[in-house]
This record gives C-alpha cells, structure tokens and sequence, in this order.
C-alpha cells in the first residue's frame, strides 16, 4: 500500500470515526495528538527535550477561554488570540531556553514552566482553582452553531489536519533539513556556518504555538481551561504520548496520544479506575524497555525487516 | 602586511583552571600555503583549533582572519567568512544520505533555510552541485547511501566534500589520516594536495609521511608552545623536534624498517620517519 493510499484511509476513517465512537473522545484525542505532534517536532526533530510543554497548552487554553467568555468575538478569533499568546511565550522562553543544551534545557523549561503555573494560580482572569468554566463554543465566522458535537468534531479535525500539515511540510521543509542537521551532529552545523540557535527558536516557536491551538481547541471542546492544562503532570504526559507512539516519526505522537487517551478512557470506567496513574507507569515503563522506538517506530522496524 | 598571512594568533594563550594548555602561541599562515601542526599528544593542537575556530573562547590572545580581528566572533560567523574546519572524529550527519550530507553545507549559503513553510523539493536544485562535488572525492555511487553506512575512510571523504561545498578560502583539516589504513591514506592525501591548489589549508597531522609530503611549512607544537617551524628539513633536522616525540635524546640509530604509515597509533609512525 503506498503512502496516498494509507493517508487517504486514515482520513475516510477520521470522517467516519463519530458514527461509531464518542465524538468528544474523538475531539481529546485529536487535541492531544496535536499537542504531541507539535511536541515531537522539538523532541524528534531538533532532539530538544522541553519538559514544560504544557505551559503553552495552557496559555492557549486560558487566552482563549478568558476571551470567549468576556468578549463576544467568534471562536476563530479566540483560537487565533491564544495561538498568538503562546507564541509570544515560546518566543520569550525560547530565547532563555536554546542557548542551555540536554538536561539543562529540560530543566530550564520546566523551570519557566512552574513560573508560569503560579503565576496563573493567582491571576485573577483564570478562576484559580475553579479554572474557567461555561466557556461557550460560540458560532464559527459568526455563521456555524458548534454547540452541536459532530460539528464540532468536524471542526476540530479541520484544525487538526492543519496543524498536522503545517508540521509535516516543516519537517519535508529546506528549515527541516536543517532541525536534522542540528539533531545528527550540532557542531558540525555550527562548523558549516548555521546559527543554530536561531534554528531552535524558531521551532521552538512553530512547536508553542501548535502546542497553544491544541490548548485552545481544547478549551472549546471542554468549554474549560483549567489548572491541569498548564500543571507539570501535562508536560510528562505529552512525553509519554510522544515516546509511546514513536519520537521523531510523523504518525507516532497521534498514536501515542490515541492509545494513552483511548487508555485513560477505558480505565476510568473500570474497576482499575483508582489505579490509573499505576497502570501508566506501568505502560511507560514497558515501553521504554521493550519498544524503545515507540509503536510506529517498531512497526516500521517490522516492515523494513519483512518486505 | 597581513595580506600575506590569511590567519594569525598573537599571544594566544588557553588556560584551563591553572593548566596552561596553549601558551603564547603566535601563529602565522600564509596564504596558498598548506601548513601542518604537528607535536606529541597532548601537546594542544586540537585545543589550537578550537581556539581558531571559536569552539573555545582564548584566555588572551587575539585571532587575525585576513587582517580582521576575530577574537570575538561566533563559530558560525567565522565558518561564514570563508574559513571552515573539520573534526577529530569523523563529522558526518549519520542518518541524512551521502547528497543530503552534502547539500547541508551547500543550503548554508542560500536564503531560504528558515522557510519552513517551503516545500523540500526545492533543494534538488542544488543536486548537481553536491553530485559534482561527490564525484570529487569518489563518492558520486554512494549519494543515495545513509552516510552512517559508510566505512570510515569515505566519511573522511565525504567530510571533506561537505567542507568543500562551502568554498571555504582556509580549511582546517583536525587529522584527516587519524585511524585510517594504507591506501585510504593515500587517497585522501592526494584530496588535500588536489584542494590546497587554489587553498590555504591548515592541518593537524600525525603521519608524518603525509606532513612531509603535502606541507609547505610545519609548526611544532609541545606543551601548548611553538617549538619550532620551518619546512620538513628543517624541522626533521631540529634535535629538540626529535626528542619531544621520542622522549629521549634522539642519538638513537634510525629504524630501518618502512614506515608504518597504516599504523594508527601516531608516536610510532612519527618515530619511524623521522
């Protein structure tokens, strides 16, 4: 089967999904294959592990909700407001964060990434401990009603293929070809001329805002924004998602974010329902020492060695 | 005057917490000359490099490239003003192909490497080139090889048609023999003789039968210090030059063996020409 072929499967299949599956499950699993995505291409891509993701979520989700509830503006204009917002912050960030490599990158993020949770622990626009509730989906360029959840699903995956598009053409991009320089060898793109911090602010950048219209999408969905989004617990998760499904390949982080959501749903209502966190770990630890390359990764492994 | 010398250090100094690794080195290379830095191990050739290329800040010093006061430049400014370095360690980017190695460096000097928004394709313009410059260094049926797949010798070589693709007016070659056998020596060391022709290229070597051959002068360096300098003959003849890679008085009755050029240990091969 070739690529066009497989990518128009999948696509008839996230047409068809709603008949069968819940669509608000299905619009959390595409918000979260979004933020992953968006994750995987500073993990996968440019081989930066930024361990406070969840910020820009956040940012996206709060921005978004803040306004859909005190302005009368349509639901494009607020996502287009809490993109911008995280991008702002990716950019402020970003410009901290590049210059420190490995593990103190991470930390650095994580740090700026607390800085940020408080602070919107106590500002007073986000609710506090209540988040933002009632947010209303409002009506798409003033016309569509998205109250209804099939057409917000509809919606949603709009944005998700966008989004997803937007990642790949970055990755099959002359900037892409770079991010891979950078990841395989850094001194050598150094030694040919490359400012590769520019390179990673950048991509830091794309990847906040991607992260930040997942948030906001999210936002809408839920008609919420909450503490969770921008908690540390969400950026370990992103990671999670990411190498479950297989960092630095295209399809990885959807599945990844599919099985983990899909997972949570399906405990939740079990008789595991307590123990959630316990199965996950458990999850990510067999993952980590079994299929380090992730599902996709493995899959492919399999195809490479068998035809 | 410093048109005739494309690079100089003036009292370069390198000091890391007490040990002083590169002391007062003045430095000069003349322009459409190849140059070799030789020396024992340890004797901070490689800390040189990184000095000249930014890698590592200088405690004191000052760095002239083309007259022009570098000391303060970033790596990727100085690669950018025409002087590009290879590595120790073969720098290739392993899991790109042998073209994409190549049209890295030749992307640098376009405009579009931030558009991310373009698609890829747009690079296959620059495939003639890299293809061009692969079939300089024998690589032209490997384009489509992932460059992890190589044998060390072509990586080398590739390295060196990255660095090539770049057009650089000074190349700095970190041991471009290191570890390699016999015939790949010699292909590479024709590489540099046939790149030298319209380059200044510094070098650090180890295989003294590649120094003697290629070099127009040779500077030896112990102990982060310039011992001397000067063609092969005069540098071969210098006792204190023998004695630092023997490590004894250098009255020894000369090994009648060839050289062991293959050998990857250098002191040895060094010994033996010498």
């Amino acid at each position: 089967m070739n690529n066009k072929t497989l990518n128009f499967s999948i696509l008839a299949l996230a047409l068809a999904a709603p008949l069968v599956l819940y669509p608000v499950f299905l619009m959390k699993v595409l918000c979260f294959a979004l933020f992953a995505c968006a994750f995987n291409l500073l993990l996968g891509f440019v081989g930066l592990l930024s361990f406070g993701h969840a910020i820009f979520l956040g940012s996206g989700a709060y921005i978004t909700g803040h306004l859909m509830l005190n302005y009368s503006i349509t639901p494009e204009v607020g996502i287009l407001a809490g993109v911008g917002a995280s991008a702002l912050i990716g950019l402020i960030y970003g410009k901290l964060a590049v210059k420190r490599e490995g593990i103190y990158f991470a930390m650095v993020t994580l740090a700026l990434a607390q800085l940020m949770f408080f602070f919107y622990l106590q500002a007073p626009f986000t609710g506090g401990e209540d988040g933002l509730q009632g947010v209303p989906r409002g009506f798409l360029f003033g016309l569509i009603d998205l109250s209804d959840n099939l057409t917000m699903y509809y919606f949603v995956l709009a944005i998700f293929i966008a989004g997803f598009l937007l990642i790949y053409r970055t990755i099959h991009s002359p900037f892409g070809q770079v991010l891979k320089a950078i990841r395989e060898n850094e001194a050598r793109a150094i030694s040919l001329g490359y400012k590769v911090n520019n390179y990673k602010l950048q991509a830091f950048v794309i990847s906040a805002a991607l992260a930040g219209l997942a948030g906001s999408t999210k936002a809408l969905v839920f008609q919420l924004a909450s503490l969770n989004d921008v908690h540390w617990f969400m950026s370990g998760e992103v990671v999670l998602m990411t190498l479950l499904g297989g960092m630095g390949t295209i399809w990885g982080p959807v599945l990844g974010a599919g099985t983990i959501v899909g997972l949570q749903n399906f405990l939740a209502s079990g008789p595991l329902a307590n123990y959630i966190h316990v199965v996950m770990g458990v999850v990510f630890v067999v993952c980590v020492l079994a299929f380090r390359q992730g599902l996709v990764g493995e899959l492919q492994k399999l195809v490479r060695k068998n035809f | 005057m410093s048109q005739d010398y494309i690079l100089e250090t003036r009292n370069l100094i390198k000091e890391f917490k007490g040990f002083t690794a590169v002391d007062d080195v003045n430095l000069k290379v003349k322009r459409g000359t190849i140059h070799a830095l030789i020396g024992p191990n340890g004797a901070g050739k490689t800390t040189v490099f990184n000095l000249l290329t930014k890698f590592l800040n200088p405690t004191r010093g000052q760095l002239l490239y083309n007259g022009k006061d570098i000391t303060r430049a970033d790596s990727a400014t100085i690669a950018r003003m025409g002087m590009v370095r290879s590595f120790q360690i073969s720098a290739v980017f392993p899991h790109l192909t042998v073209l994409e190695n190549v049209r890295v460096a030749l992307q640098q000097k376009r405009n579009d490497s931030f558009f991310f928004w373009r698609s890829e394709k747009k690079l296959d313009e620059m495939n003639d080139r890299a293809i061009e410059l692969l079939d300089s260094v024998g690589l032209k049926e490997f384009a489509s090889a992932r460059a992890v797949d190589l044998p060390y010798g072509r990586k080398r070589s590739l390295e060196i048609a990255t660095t090539l693709a770049l057009d650089p007016e000074l190349l700095l070659l970190d041991e471009p023999t290191q570890g390699m056998g016999h015939e790949d020596v010699s292909v590479v060391s024709d590489l540099i003789k046939e790149v030298g022709k319209n380059r200044t290229i510094l070098m650090v070597e180890h295989n003294l039968n590649v120094v003697a051959d290629l070099s127009d002068t040779i500077t030896v360096l112990q102990r982060g210090a310039i011992l001397t300098e000067g063609d092969y003959a005069t540098v071969s003849a210098d006792p204190r030059v023998r004695e630092a890679y023997m490590g004894v008085e250098a009255d020894q009755p000369a090994n009648d063996e060839e050289p062991q050029d293959t050998t990857p240990t250098a002191p040895a091969a060094a010994e033996a020409s010498l």
